[in-house]
Order: C-alpha cells, then sequence, then structure tokens
C-alpha cells in the first residue's frame, strides 16, 4: 500500500494493549513525549478477550492524571482498528498528529 | 485490609514545595493491596511529579522505594543507609506507616501522601468496603456476621432506625442498610429471635475512646 | 401514675389523647415559641419541642421546653442520641426534670450529613433503645448508668419514643417497638400517616404482640400544606409513605385551595385511626403551620380537650 504516516510518531510494540500500563504512559510524557496514543483491536476482537477494553479503561485513568498535573487530556488517545486497516492507521496518525500540533509541546522538557 | 486513598496531587505538590530530594516510600502491604500506595502506585506519583516540576521548568530527585511492611522496624530500618540523604520522606503507607516511619526518624520530615479511610474489604476488583471500626469488643455473633458500629451510619445497636427504605440507609442510596442485612441474615439462619434481645449499651472504653490502645504479649517479647 | 405528666394523667383516665408539636427557632427569641404556644395552648394535652430536627442548628429543645411550660403547657422534650453521649443525656435529664418537664421522648435522631453541618462528628454512644432504658434506670432503680445511685431527687419523666411503621423492612417494625417497650417506653408517637392500610396492619401486628397494652399509641399526623409538599415528602424525606391517589386528590383542587384540602384529609385521617383498636391518640405534626391544629383538632371532634 505504500501508505505515509507523520515521521515524528515512534511506536512502541506491545504483543496486546492490555500490556499497557498507566505509567508506561506516564513515562512517556515524563520523558517529554507530546502526546500518547493507543492503537488496539476492534473492540470485541481482542485476542486476549479484554485486552483493548481495560487499555481503554487505563488511557481514562491517565487522562484523569494529566487533568490533575494541568496537561491536556487530549493527549492521551486510544484507538481500535484492525490490522487489515493501514488506510485507518495512517490516518489515525495523521489526526493524531494535527491535534498534538494544535495543542503545541507540553511544559515538560524531557 | 486498611484501606486508603491517595491525596490530589494537588496537596501533595503543595507539600513537597521546599524540596528537591524526596524519598517516595510505598509499602506492599494493605495499601498495595488496594491500590493507593504500593511500587505501582510509587512509580505513577514519583512520575507525575516529575512531569509537574520539569513544567514548571524546575526539578525534583526522587528515589522510589517500597518496604515489604512501614508498620514494622526491621523493615523501616532498610532506609536507614540512604534516608539522610533525601531532604524529606513521602509515605504513601497507611496513616500507621506514615506514623511509623515518622516515630523511627524524629528528625525527618515525614509527608503524607494517603488519606486512610477504613478497614474494609474489596467487594470486587477496583471496589473496597468499609467492615470494621476496631471498637475492640465484637458482637458479631449477635448480629449475624454484619457489624452496626461500622455499617450503619449511626452505629445503632438496636435498629433499624426510621430511615431505612428498600433496603438502603437513608444518608447514602449506595450503601445497603446494615439493620436491613442482619435482619435478613438473622432470617436465612433462623435465628430472628437474636434480633429479639435489646443489645445492652456498649462498652466503649475498648474502643479508641478509651485512649489510644496497645496489645502486648508478653510470651513474645525480646525483653 | 408514675410522673405529673398531663398525657400520662389523660392515658390514665383512658382518654383519647392530642398532642402537636412545635419546632424551636434558629435564633435566640423566645417570643418565637411563646407565639407557637399560644396557637397550641388549650388544644392539645402535650407539645412536643424537636431536638434540631433534620440536624439543623436551633434554639435548644429543654429552653424552648422551659418557656413553653412557663405559659402553662405540659412539654414533652425530644431528646436525639447523635449530639449527646451518656454524660450529657443523663446530666440534662437531671436537669429536665428539675426544671418540672413531665414527658421525655426518646430518638435516635436524623443524621447530620442532611443538616447544616455535614461536616459534625456525630456521637450515637447510646440508641434511642438504650435511652429508653436509661430513663427507665434513673427513674424507676434510681441508678446512673455507671451504676453508682441517684442521690436528691430521682427524675419523674414519663416516657415515650417515635416509631416508623413505614420503615423497612416492615415485618420487624412491631417487633421492634416490642424492644422499646421491653426497655420502658410508655408511649408511642408514630411517623406521620399516610397510608392507613399499612398503619392497620402494623397495628394489627402491634395488637397481636399485646404491645397497645403497655404503652400508649399515638397516630402521628402531618397535615399537607400542598401537592408539591406532598411529593417533596414522599421522594426526600427517609421513611414517608405516601400514596399517589392522596396527591393526586391535591392536585385535583386549585393550588390556593390546596391547604384546605390538605387539612380536610388530615381531618379524614384522624377521625380513621381514631377508630382503629390500640390507637389511643393522636399527634398533629403541623409543621410550620401550628396556627391551623386548633382548627384541625376542632374538624376532628376532639375539641374541647378534657381537663
Amino acid at each position: 500500500m505504500r501508505l505515509s504516516y507523520p515521521t515524528n510518531i515512534k511506536i512502541v510494540k506491545v504483543p496486546c494493549t492490555g500490556r499497557v500500563d498507566v505509567l508506561t504512559m506516564l513515562k512517556a510524557f515524563e520523558a517529554g513525549a507530546d502526546g500518547v496514543c493507543v492503537a488496539g483491536c476492534l473492540e470485541g476482537e481482542c485476542h486476549f478477550l479484554k485486552g483493548n477494553l481495560r487499555a481503554r479503561k487505563r488511557v481514562m485513568y491517565l487522562k484523569q492524571l494529566l487533568q490533575e498535573l494541568g496537561i491536556e487530556p487530549e493527549r492521551a488517545a486510544i484507538y481500535n482498528l484492525s490490522s487489515a486497516q493501514g488506510q485507518r492507521f495512517a490516518q489515525i496518525a495523521q489526526d493524531m498528529t494535527d491535534i498534538i500540533r494544535a495543542l503545541g509541546p507540553t511544559p515538560v522538557k524531557g | 485490609m486498611i484501606v486508603g486513598n491517595r491525596k490530589s496531587l494537588e496537596e501533595i505538590l503543595e507539600l513537597v514545595k521546599p524540596y528537591k530530594k524526596i524519598l517516595l516510600l510505598g509499602c506492599r502491604e494493605c495499601i498495595t493491596v488496594c491500590a493507593a500506595g504500593g511500587e505501582r502506585e510509587v512509580g505513577v506519583l514519583a512520575s507525575e511529579l516529575k512531569i509537574a516540576r520539569k513544567k514548571e521548568g524546575g526539578d525534583i530527585e526522587i528515589k522510589e522505594f517500597t518496604l515489604e511492611r512501614q508498620c514494622d522496624v526491621e523493615y523501616i530500618d532498610q532506609i536507614k543507609p540512604f534516608i539522610d540523604e533525601y531532604e524529606a520522606v513521602v509515605s504513601m503507607a497507611c496513616g500507621a506507616g506514615i506514623n511509623y516511619t515518622a516515630d523511627c526518624f524524629p528528625k525527618k520530615i515525614v509527608l503524607p501522601a494517603i488519606n486512610t479511610t477504613f478497614m474494609g474489604v474489596s467487594t470486587e476488583q477496583g471496589v473496597w468496603s468499609e467492615r470494621c471500626q476496631g471498637c475492640g469488643e465484637c458482637i458479631l455473633h449477635l448480629t449475624g456476621g454484619v457489624c452496626p458500629v461500622a455499617r450503619c451510619a449511626k452505629s445503632i445497636f438496636n435498629g433499624p432506625c426510621g430511615g431505612s427504605a428498600n433496603g438502603v440507609c437513608e444518608v447514602n442510596k449506595d450503601t445497603d442498610c446494615a439493620w436491613q442485612l442482619i435482619i435478613d441474615r438473622l432470617k436465612g439462619q433462623g435465628k430472628l429471635e437474636n434480633y429479639e434481645k435489646i443489645i445492652d449499651i456498649k462498652d466503649w472504653s475498648s474502643a479508641r475512646d478509651g485512649g489510644p490502645r496497645t496489645r502486648i504479649r508478653e510470651d513474645l517479647r525480646l525483653n | 401514675m408514675k410522673t405529673k405528666s398531663n398525657i400520662e394523667r389523660l392515658l390514665e383516665a383512658g382518654k383519647f389523647v392530642v398532642t402537636s408539636e412545635c419546632g424551636p427557632p434558629r435564633g435566640a427569641d423566645a417570643e418565637v415559641i411563646r407565639k407557637k404556644g399560644a396557637l397550641l395552648k388549650g388544644v392539645v394535652d402535650a407539645v412536643n419541642v424537636t431536638d434540631n430536627q433534620t440536624s439543623i442548628v436551633r434554639m435548644s429543645s429543654l429552653s424552648a421546653c422551659l418557656i413553653l411550660k412557663e405559659m402553662g403547657i405540659d412539654p414533652i422534650w425530644q431528646v436525639v442520641c447523635r449530639d449527646r453521649n451518656r454524660i450529657a443525656i443523663q446530666s440534662d435529664i437531671l436537669g429536665a426534670a428539675a426544671l418540672g418537664i413531665n414527658n421525655i421522648l426518646c430518638l435516635s435522631g436524623d443524621h447530620q450529613s442532611f443538616g447544616d453541618n455535614p461536616k459534625a462528628k456525630n456521637v450515637y454512644d447510646i440508641d434511642s433503645t438504650q435511652l429508653i432504658g436509661a430513663v427507665k434506670q434513673l427513674r424507676d432503680d434510681g441508678k446512673f448508668l455507671g451504676g453508682d445511685d441517684v442521690k436528691e431527687g430521682r427524675p419523674n419523666l414519663f416516657i415515650g419514643a417515635a416509631e416508623n411503621p413505614f420503615g423497612d423492612p416492615f415485618e420487624i417494625r412491631a417487633m421492634r417497638l416490642g424492644k422499646k417497650v421491653r426497655a420502658g417506653c410508655e408511649f408511642i408517637q408514630t411517623q406521620g400517616i399516610y397510608n392507613l392500610e399499612k398503619f392497620a396492619k402494623w397495628m394489627e401486628m402491634v395488637r397481636d404482640l399485646g404491645l397497645h397494652e403497655k404503652c400508649a399509641i399515638l397516630a402521628g399526623v402531618i397535615p399537607l400544606k400542598s401537592a408539591g409538599m406532598a411529593k417533596y415528602m414522599k421522594s426526600s424525606v427517609p421513611g414517608m409513605d405516601i400514596p399517589d391517589e392522596l396527591i393526586d386528590r391535591l392536585k385535583g383542587v386549585p393550588k390556593e385551595k390546596q391547604g384546605e384540602e390538605g387539612i380536610k384529609i388530615c381531618v379524614e385521617q384522624i377521625q380513621r385511626v381514631k377508630e382503629i383498636p390500640g390507637v389511643r391518640g393522636v399527634h398533629v405534626m403541623a409543621i410550620e403551620w401550628e396556627e391551623k391544629v386548633a382548627e384541625i383538632v376542632k374538624a376532628a371532634g376532639l375539641s374541647p380537650r378534657p381537663e
């Protein structure tokens, strides 16, 4: 397909979004990342049954922590897509980058 | 277990304002199980504090350390070698642990990061609920295993009061009426005659009202 | 007769008694009590004085009782367990008796979260049933709760309590009254009754246990000022059971006539509860509507009151 997506995104691979912990995402912000986006499988299609649903709850909790820190909660997001949706992935990457660009860098210096 | 709630970030930031180097001290006992002050929450708070400081262009050095227990001197001793390298200790233990860390290092500033709330159980993952107030004189054998001291908003011994409706307490519609639970339990056990007994006025001297309490087992003492 | 209580005397004489209540003001003006007292004097046999009801700070119940007493009214001193421990309560019992108060109503009290000081610490050292026992022990055995003898005068109080026939679980409500009676309760004022069927059922349970013979049951009634008040009480007052047809009946008349209709309903309720075996009086709670009590009592055929 040779789709392109913004180069400023760093991919961290995990076996399942269920592996993504609040602390993992928070550490990204601490290191200076301007946003964190979790890309999970479609809801109802998790190989481990509920990994993506748990990840969603954790992202919501992370948003609360960001709010407490005075950092825009929009900087954290979770999307659901299947591995066959390359087009959608590129679109999400672009959308997320646009959102973060509009917000500007976080005041946290890594 | 003892259940607690982490203080808000705003409050903790205010407490650590004067300090650049802190020891963030978790506990692996109850406060870990109720997901308020274990290793993981120590990590999250440390990260939050660092982010908050960085946002203001400042910095903070945090040593994350989680003890097996903050209520036993053997474990607290583990921080002895390095505690003096830090300006203050922020404890994420329950109130007992925070007190004891402060007791063991009287010169050190020990700051609480947890509001300790109650002794309770986990009724489902992520939900905790109060069960005991440590009154020092258990009467659960009279009340079908449901404690009116801890679970009735008025701690009444001959309930239910007039505010019990549809099994729910008048104070909070999400709280079961303890006396409804007691009566249902006694009925289910065929022991409703227990309800007929007037429970006598309680001796509160065994509770906190009698002053701070100590328990001694002479046979276990070393000297 | 154990005490100088007017209602104890009338009950012993087999009379159907009528009581009402007076809520103390949220200030120190004694005139407020005197005005309310003037509306009730001679109209009813005794007047309850509420003790920081709904946990809102008001003039002390005991002070207001004394003001009524000085007007020649027989007050019923309400005491809640929420605000005082056994030391304060025993001391107040002696004080009340010394001031000539003849009746006490033992209550657990509304939880402080309903009032104007939700951040307060509550006491509940003892509960209402235990309070009944405490008064009886001071009066009949001359013993303090700590075991010492009462010297220089036992407090001669006629002992009452409240019971809510509509609280849950319904099946034990009469049994719970039984506990209060065994503790020493001599009269009961019930929660406001609107659901007469349920009240009649409760009275049946009370009679089955023979409690009506050991304790005088005074049926509580609260005149409704409007359909709005009825709806509010139904949804917001714990343990209040108001059938929809009553609300509909109020709604059926124009707003300015709803008060009048409410009084009519109240009078009918009094006449119906009076016929229920075991009911020995009524307690008319006209909340901030004391001026209507005389009208209600008269319309119910209960005026004039016996000497």
